[in-house]
């Protein structure tokens, strides 16, 4: 089966989206502009309290960054996506997101009322709010990924945000293997050491894909991957 | 913040308001008030002891290993290191430390994480997310498994390369080893003493811990 485009939609800066994500679709995010950042949680749709758990992720995986071949896991020890192309090798699972405080002290108070809809926001709270449309509050806050972004981390374990990292065009695709609550925003890095409030567009692309052969890349990156896809097969038997 | 910074306590466990020894493979859980310093020990050495802390006032507020890693600026907990919570404010700060470096990435053990990381087999093998499931339902039934955010890991090791490679390298904890900290709030602690026996993290011996609080004002 070739892939498909379903629908394409542009998330607009600092803004929020959501979706559910079934499974044998993916879901390719484009910086358009270069410098973005989508900052991202993952809960299995038909019972959201399994959810992405970069923990488990990282350590099934002996990673601390995200790239082409590795997936993001659930808590209940199955695969909610693949990442299955990328154009970067490294989406932070480290730095997680903004708030109010964090963003007011490094650029400033804007209201809607000043700015209309270019107003001050921040991660923590679009994550609050779209969480909020599904029935999920803030016990449902959880480590998130933010793609585009990389935070690296030296021999003392100091972290370093890499400015500049993501260029105009970059991508990066998630293939759902469940059906797939995608809470995403579009608000700088908390770590972006730039002075000024300028988060940027990201475009999505829905496309129908092909469901995982034996062989595929992301089953095959490791053997814990191997038995994390078993596991997930069987949730459907 | 960098490396390892070693501090002793001046606090005398025989002046403790509380001691409990933590056999291995079981949760503990208890309020912390503001103020009073709070010591987990290894006892006997290379022992996990995974934590996870509430904001007393509103169990929605808990530690955050994100923001921790943020506002610190580095990824290991030692003395100075201040466990913030997902809604911004500072649940406690590292006060000593004879071990000098603590995880906040590997998480904890579960029945369905060990699945994929071992065998299936594996699944009824005890682990430290059973643990805080059962220590969170003993002290309120309305706690539920998506209150189980991401964890500390105290005396583990787990470096992570230039490269972005996560490692597990042997214990750097001794017997008698001891962090302490400080709760700024009151705050409700949870620990699983971990039992997982399939990686060294426990020295595939898991072995008991000790939990000592101290009023505040014996500081000396």
């Amino acid at each position: 089966m070739p892939e498909e485009i379903l629908f394409e939609e542009l998330v607009h800066p600092g803004a929020a989206w959501s979706h559910v994500l079934k499974r044998g679709t993916a879901l390719r995010l484009t910086d358009l502009e270069g410098g973005a950042n989508a900052g991202m949680l993952l809960y299995n749709f038909e019972c959201p309290v399994e959810r992405l758990n970069l923990p488990d992720t990282l350590k099934a995986q002996h990673i601390a960054r995200l790239t082409k071949d590795f997936v993001l896991y659930s808590d209940m020890g199955r695969i909610l996506c693949s990442v299955t192309a990328d154009s970067l090798g490294w989406h932070d699972a480290l730095g997680g997101a903004s708030n109010a405080s964090l963003v007011k002290s490094k650029y400033g108070e804007a209201t809607y009322q000043q700015c209309r809809n270019d107003y001050h926001t921040n991660g923590l709270d679009k994550f609050l709010i779209e969480l909020a449309k599904w029935g999920l509050g803030s016990r449902d806050i959880t480590a998130n990924v933010n793609f585009f972004s990389k935070v690296s981390v030296d021999g003392d374990g100091g972290i370093k945000f890499e400015p500049g990292f993501s260029t105009a065009g970059s991508y990066v695709e998630l293939r759902a293997e469940m059906n797939v609550l995608v809470i995403l925003n579009t608000c700088q890095h908390p770590l972006d050491p730039n002075p000024i409030y300028a988060p940027k567009p990201v475009q999505l692309t829905v496309k129908r894909v092909p469901a995982p052969f034996d062989n595929d890349p992301c089953r095959l990156s490791r053997t814990e991957n191997e038995r994390g896809f078993t596991l997930t097969e069987r949730y459907f038997l | 913040m960098s490396g390892a910074i070693l501090v002793e306590s001046k606090l005398d466990p025989a002046k403790a308001l509380y001691r409990e020894i933590v056999l291995a493979g079981d949760p503990w859980i208890r309020e912390i008030k503001a103020g009073q310093i709070f010591r987990i020990v290894d006892l006997e050495g290379n022992q996990a002891a995974d934590t996870l802390f509430y904001n007393a006032a509103d169990h929605a507020d808990r530690y955050s290993y994100q923001d921790t890693i943020r506002e610190q600026g580095n990824i290991y907990l030692t003395t100075g290191s201040k466990l913030m919570s997902s809604g911004g404010n500072v649940l406690l700060t590292i006060v000593a430390d004879t071990c000098g470096r603590h995880d906040t990435l590997g998480g904890a053990c579960a029945a369905e994480s060990n699945m994929v990381r071992y065998a299936i087999e594996k699944r009824s093998m005890h682990a430290c997310r059973q643990s805080f499931l059962a220590g969170l339902l003993g002290f309120d039934s309305s706690f539920e498994k998506r209150d189980i955010p991401g964890n500390i890991n105290f005396f583990m090791n787990v470096p992570v390369t230039p490269e972005g490679k996560l490692t597990f390298e042997d214990g750097i904890s001794e017997p008698g080893k001891y962090v302490e900290m400080r709760a700024e709030t009151d705050v409700l602690g949870l620990i699983s003493n971990c039992p997982q026996l399939n990686n060294p993290c426990n020295g595939y011996n898991p072995t008991p811990i000790e939990v000592i609080i101290w009023e505040g004002e014996h500081v000396s």
